[in-house]
């Protein structure tokens, strides 16, 4: 039963066909343990060691991005701030993690900055690209770096928040672009546990 | 022939000038609504700035200048199964004739690269957008915080 609704999720999650989606729901078949979230090891935005065992022990909402991002970045931490104001005492039960999946880019000093502008409950978290990466990987979040003409590059990325147990097992996404009181609702519930 | 024909486009050339305006030749224009930039974070290495146009005759956006950021370009953005990719559009934004092409939040946008001034609410980024055919119009598109509470 809990396989089946993982697979179920995942054809919601791979609405539109896509080839990294392909890949999870290939996985998810070929292999019934398949995990979403894992072992990582990054720093926060204030120089600090983290790894996915400081998760332990409280709800998380995760989600990775990067500050040279126009839109849906900012959209998602703009919400998940309104979001952690209308839990009011019950935020500080819950771990929020924004990942970066361009370390290059977003130092911890450029994170401490950017987040400044957010519920200071969100952590950043980057590291060395081979961090990210495998942080990434552990999360199953599609990431693929770009170039754009005249040097710079974006990276291609998952955009959901995913939500996970205080045991650090998978629950499920809140995607992007769902309505806010829908987000805030799967937040509550994550908390009743 | 050339020097029979040179004194005739003289004239016309003149007669032409002395109307002000080309007989039956509408000069191209793009007509420029709604534009604003999203507030972005302090910090934020971009931002996005939106706008509708409507070229009066076939056109293209080829680029977009602003003295508030390092360099403006043309970005289009997609989600696909929940992944958001970004890409330049470097060939510029094709507007077919009257009809209004919008750059909207989850597709096509105007990226302001390494802000100079503070994206923030009430703050305008000036931009100059150039085209293939229609002169260049300058505009102010007022900063907008979008999403939040």
């Amino acid at each position: 039963m809990r396989i089946l609704s993982k697979l179920v999720l995942a054809a919601l999650i791979c609405a539109a066909p896509l080839a990294a989606c392909d890949r999870t729901a290939e996985h998810a078949k070929a292999n019934a343990s398949a995990k979403v979230g894992g072992p990582f090891q990054l720093v926060d935005q204030n120089g600090k060691a983290v790894t996915e065992k400081d998760l332990l022990g409280k709800p998380t909402a995760i989600f990775f991005g990067f500050t040279f991002c126009p839109e849906v970045c900012p959209t998602t931490l703009t919400e998940m701030t309104g979001w952690l104001k209308d839990l009011g005492p019950d935020a500080d039960k819950l771990n929020v993690v924004f990942v970066s999946v361009d370390p290059e880019r977003d130092t911890p000093e450029q994170l401490k900055l950017y987040l400044s502008n957010f519920d200071h409950r969100i952590r950043g978290l980057t590291g060395t690209t081979a961090q990210t990466d495998a942080a990434a990987k552990a999360y199953r979040v599609y990431h693929r770096k770009v170039a754009i003409e005249g040097g710079e590059y974006t990276v291609d990325h998952s955009s959901a928040v995913y939500l996970f147990d205080a045991k650090g097992n998978f629950v499920e996404p809140i995607g992007y672009g769902s309505p806010p009181e829908r987000g805030l609702a799967q937040l509550k519930a994550l908390l009743k546990g | 022939m050339k020097t029979l024909h040179l004194p005739i486009l003289a004239v016309a050339a003149l007669a032409s000038a002395a109307q002000a305006a080309p007989p039956a030749r509408v000069a191209p224009k793009v007509a420029v609504e709604g534009a604003w930039c999203r507030a972005a974070p302090k910090g934020a290495p971009a931002g996005g700035c939106y706008l509708t146009l409507t070229a009066s005759a076939a056109d293209q956006l080829v680029s977009v200048e602003t003295p508030a950021a390092a360099r403006a370009e043309i970005h289009t953005m997609s989600m696909d199964g929940g992944v958001m990719r970004m890409r330049k559009l470097s060939d510029g934004l094709a507007l077919p004739a009257g009809q209004a092409v919008a750059l909207k939040p989850g597709a096509e946008h105007l990226m302001v690269i390494g802000p100079k001034i503070d994206l923030v609410a009430g703050a305008s980024v000036p931009l100059t957008l150039r085209f293939k055919f229609a002169p260049p119009v300058a505009i102010n598109a007022p900063v907008k915080a979008v999403g939040g509470k």
